[in-house]
């Protein structure tokens, strides 16, 4: 009798510890619209430090719609994403749940998370301009400037549909509403040395080639043609970035965030993860791998990234921004923005 | 052949194999049906609201610049195309047997890379504007005029000169086999190649210069890359921009309907344009036409033209990229990765075309043997799926792909198993099934137009020798179809290997092609450090490419019937 009390309580913490063993380690799934390689050392990371295997695919468009056919059986967890408005368009599509940790709400500060907790943010990007340090001897400047004519042929730009300037637009229509923003974008139109075309790192590249004196592109890929590419180092030479604000306002700047999937298989394993990416150690890799803002307060931002100037975000709430994804889109087609 | 001589035209076939051919061609068009029938269902949801927004401000400048784009592309790929593959196989000339692997080569080059090269290259901070800084002592940029490449104009040369292959291939597979008898004649009349070309050999390949031209413009058509880096605004580009911006899907689903409506209109209408014409030879066992020795500077001016495409569409990227493979060191920082990813894209690519081949000739063989109009309306309408962009395909597909999986989870759970998940869309199924409705118009343009080729006769005889319909096809069809085949292997087989839109939205876990590798770089700016991994989709690339020319230029007199 007593044998078998022994064997059945050996038995029991046996598989105690083997469930236990179950419980660490484990899976999680990621559907991204973030590259891979971009976050692969993050979450290389987070396996070490969990032992939970990261299984990723990315995408460029599409990954709601694809959650949302596979329904129950979708294998995704958590959905990674830049974009305000892809955040609030992933919680409209109905693939999110609530993510509820106390752990998060300490770290990403409440204008950066959806206040039901269907996404948070995790880390922020300003878009700014990149000017040419010859040609421009301003040091500041706000976006409604860049409509004046005193820069007739002289700004560069990527298309006005790519939604890094979707969401400045929308971001100048929150602020002085349609018409305004539209006698903005004319303007903004007006000052442009050529069609909108190609990519942030291009917008750098012709303001260094002296196509134009003022390219508005996000904050990291100066930093990372200053520091990490040595064949467009000279790009970053010749330019200087000038954190621009609103006129009474501050930086427009926007989110790449988390969403916890409805279905997720392996929720626990989720929470995990999105609590680990908003933790130091991933926050770290943020501001000096990424080159991004990092949202939890005392992780230092990378020096090349601080030398830009002090970042103060625009105060206005950023889901305005998500609300007039629509009509930016909308008015870049009506004044011909790229055409 | 129980009835002897008297059954040709009645009772040509079984019946079972009537049905069977009936059979077969319905369940291909319903493979490629699925995708946009479920595509079709979100369309017709509906936005009124936005159309009135789409016919002001975005249609009239999409629908211009994507028809300019369109007939750039057309000229620029018909005459570099058939042009080229004329002159390798009317002539003889230095480097021809070089010209003759190298021709196809720009099939391998990804046109939105192509795209990234010539704008470093030509663009204000590139090389060659530096110099014409540095000779005429201009300062910037703005000093100075310089055709842009980012424009309509360079999406039209760069494209042009990357997809002219798809006509290449056609037009030489079908100059090839055109049989010697009408150049013969032609020739003792005392007609020059020119004329015999322009009178004989282009009319002949007409149908042949169709599909390949076709599957050039819907390439074009699809491209979402190359043209929104070079600020083209496409109608494929409005897609989805009112899916992801103007926030309507449906609206968006909308335009690609009808994109897909006006194309099959287009190509129905060329068809119709040679409904009455017969393009079989009557003598096909003939020998080829011999090559014509061109000397001195007419030679060397052969292989100048057919130098010109090769280095604008090939060696001027490929060197590009393998200039960026050296200056960062990327062989000897090699990411081992890159071998996974490599072999797992072969392997796709390798599964894809054997089944679409399988597919293409499936769907083809039925028609020739029972041309009845409802085999032919679901074979042609198995072409659909080459005419609407990946992405679109792709998010057509997730609902049947879907629904599979769901039918297998509920047979499994009848049995007691549960759990088992996306075994279609959640594996490699998903992109060989995606990659074979997208690729099998290629397979069944070439085997259509290399049918067209091949006269009833030798059905006749094969018949009255007492040959069932399999045996017809493997003995005299298939033998015959050679080079039309392996044109038809080649590009699925390259086209595979370069795939993007789908392949990054379908997916399993965990899973890279070469492609979506060499993307994540590209959407950041950064395309260079893709380099590598393009060198190897080239690398893959050539391998067919060589192997198939060595078998398509013998003489078809021994390539074809014994």
């Amino acid at each position: 009798m007593r044998v078998s009390i022994r064997t059945v309580l050996l038995a029991a913490a046996a598989s105690f510890a083997a469930g236990s063993a179950l419980a660490q380690t484990g899976e999680v799934n990621v559907y991204s619209y973030r590259e891979t390689k971009l976050i692969q050392p993050m979450l290389d990371a987070f396996t070490k430090d969990t032992g939970i295997k990261v299984n990723i695919i990315s995408a460029s468009s599409g990954l709601e719609q694809r959650i949302k056919t596979e329904g129950a059986n979708s294998p995704a967890d958590v959905l990674l994403t830049v974009d305000i408005g892809r955040l609030e368009e992933a919680a409209k599509s109905g693939i999110s749940q609530p993510i509820a940790s106390a752990e998060l709400d300490k770290v990403v500060a409440p204008q950066y998370r959806d206040p039901e907790g269907h996404w948070y943010g995790i880390s922020l990007r300003a878009r700014v301009v990149y000017v040419s340090k010859e040609r421009v001897q301003q040091t500041a400047i706000t976006y409604e400037e860049l409509a004046d004519p005193k820069w007739k042929g002289k700004i560069c730009i990527r298309s006005g549909q790519h939604m890094y300037n979707n969401a400045l637009f929308a971001a100048v229509i929150a602020k002085h509403g349609e018409a305004k923003a539209e006698e903005w974008l004319r303007g903004l139109k007006a000052n442009l040395a050529q069609k909108p075309s190609g990519g942030d790192r291009e917008t750098a590249r012709d303001v260094a080639a002296g196509k134009c004196d003022i390219g508005i592109g996000n904050t990291y890929y100066w930093a990372l043609m200053n520091d990490k590419e040595a064949d467009k180092k000279a790009w970053a030479d010749a330019t200087r970035v000038i954190l621009p604000t609103f006129a009474g306002g501050g930086t427009h700047v926007n989110l790449s965030g988390v969403v916890l999937v409805k279905t997720a298989p392996n929720k626990a394993n989720g929470m995990k993860l999105i609590e680990w990416l908003a933790g130091e150690t991933a926050q770290h890799m943020y501001a000096d791998v990424n080159y991004e803002y990092p949202l939890r307060a005392g992780i230092a931002i990378n020096p090349t990234i601080a030398g830009y100037g002090t970042l103060k975000p625009d105060a206005m709430p950023i889901s305005k921004i998500a609300d007039n994804k629509k009509a930016a889109s909308t008015l870049v087609d009506k004044v011909g923005f790229d055409n | 052949m129980r009835n002897g001589l008297a059954s040709r035209g009645a009772v040509r076939l079984w019946p079972q194999v009537q049905v069977a051919a009936f059979l077969i061609a319905f369940a291909i068009a319903a493979l490629v049906a699925a995708p946009l029938i479920s595509f079709a269902r979100i369309a017709a949801i509906g936005d009124a609201e936005i159309w009135a927004h789409l016919a002001a401000y975005v249609l009239p400048v999409a629908l211009t610049q994507t028809a300019l784009l369109l007939a750039g592309v057309a000229v620029i790929a018909t005459i570099a195309g058939a042009g080229t593959a004329w002159l390798v196989t009317t002539f003889q000339f230095p480097g021809r047997d070089s010209l003759l692997w190298l021709l196809p080569l720009p099939l391998a080059i990804p046109t939105y890379i192509a795209a990234y090269v010539y704008v470093d290259i030509f663009d204000a901070a590139g090389p060659v504007q530096l110099l014409l800084r540095e000779i005429f002592g201009w300062r910037t940029g703005a000093d100075y005029w310089f055709p842009p490449v980012r424009s309509l104009g360079g999406a039209v040369l760069i494209i042009g000169f990357v997809l002219y292959p798809y006509v290449y291939l056609a037009a030489r597979a079908m100059f090839q086999t055109q049989s010697a008898v009408f150049a013969d004649a032609a020739r003792s009349l005392g007609a020059r190649p020119l004329t015999l070309a322009r009178h004989i050999t282009l009319p002949l390949a007409r149908p042949a210069l169709a599909v390949g031209l076709a599957l050039a413009m819907l390439e074009t058509l699809n491209d979402i890359g190359a043209s929104e880096y070079l600020g083209v605004q496409t109608l494929t580009l409005s897609v989805f921009t009112t899916w992801l911006n103007r926030g309507s899907l449906p609206g968006a689903a909308q335009i690609a309907v009808i994109m897909l409506i006006a194309v099959t209109c287009l190509i129905a209408l060329e068809r119709y344009g040679r409904r009455r014409q017969n393009y079989i030879g009557a003598v096909q066992d003939a020998a080829v036409a011999s090559r014509i020795t061109l000397s001195g500077r007419a030679g060397w001016l052969a292989a100048g033209l057919c130098f010109i495409p090769v280095a604008l569409g090939f060696l001027i990227p490929a060197g590009f990229l393998l200039r960026e493979v050296i200056a960062r060191g990327l062989l000897t920082g090699f990411d081992p990765v890159l071998i996974r990813h490599a072999a797992t894209t072969v392997m796709l690519a390798g599964i894809a075309t054997a089944v679409v081949l399988l597919l293409g000739i499936a769907a083809t063989l039925p028609l020739r043997l029972k041309h009845h109009p409802a085999i032919f309306a679901c074979v042609n309408f198995a072409t659909l799926g080459y005419a609407v962009p990946g992405t679109v395909l792709a998010l057509g597909l997730l609902s049947p792909l879907v629904a599979i999986d769901e039918a297998i989870n509920w047979v499994a759970a009848s049995f007691g198993t549960t759990g088992v998940g996306l075994v279609v869309a959640g594996s490699g199924a998903a992109l060989v099934i995606a990659y074979a409705v997208r690729f099998l118009a290629i397979a069944i343009g070439f085997m259509q137009a290399g049918f067209a080729r091949i006269s009833g006769e030798f059905d006749d005889v094969a018949r009255l020798l007492g040959a069932g319909p399999l045996t017809l096809a493997r003995s005299v069809h298939l033998p015959m179809m050679r080079p039309a085949l392996w044109g038809a292997a080649l590009l699925v087989f390259v086209d595979c290997l370069k795939e993007l839109p789908a392949t990054l939205l379908l997916r399993p876990l965990n899973v890279e092609t070469l492609s979506t590798y060499i993307y994540q770089f590209a959407v950041r700016g950064n395309f260079e450090e893709g380099a590598l991994a393009a060198l190897l989709i080239v690398a893959a690339g050539i391998l067919p490419v060589i192997r198939i020319v060595r078998y398509a230029d013998l003489p078809p007199a021994r390539s074809s019937l014994r």
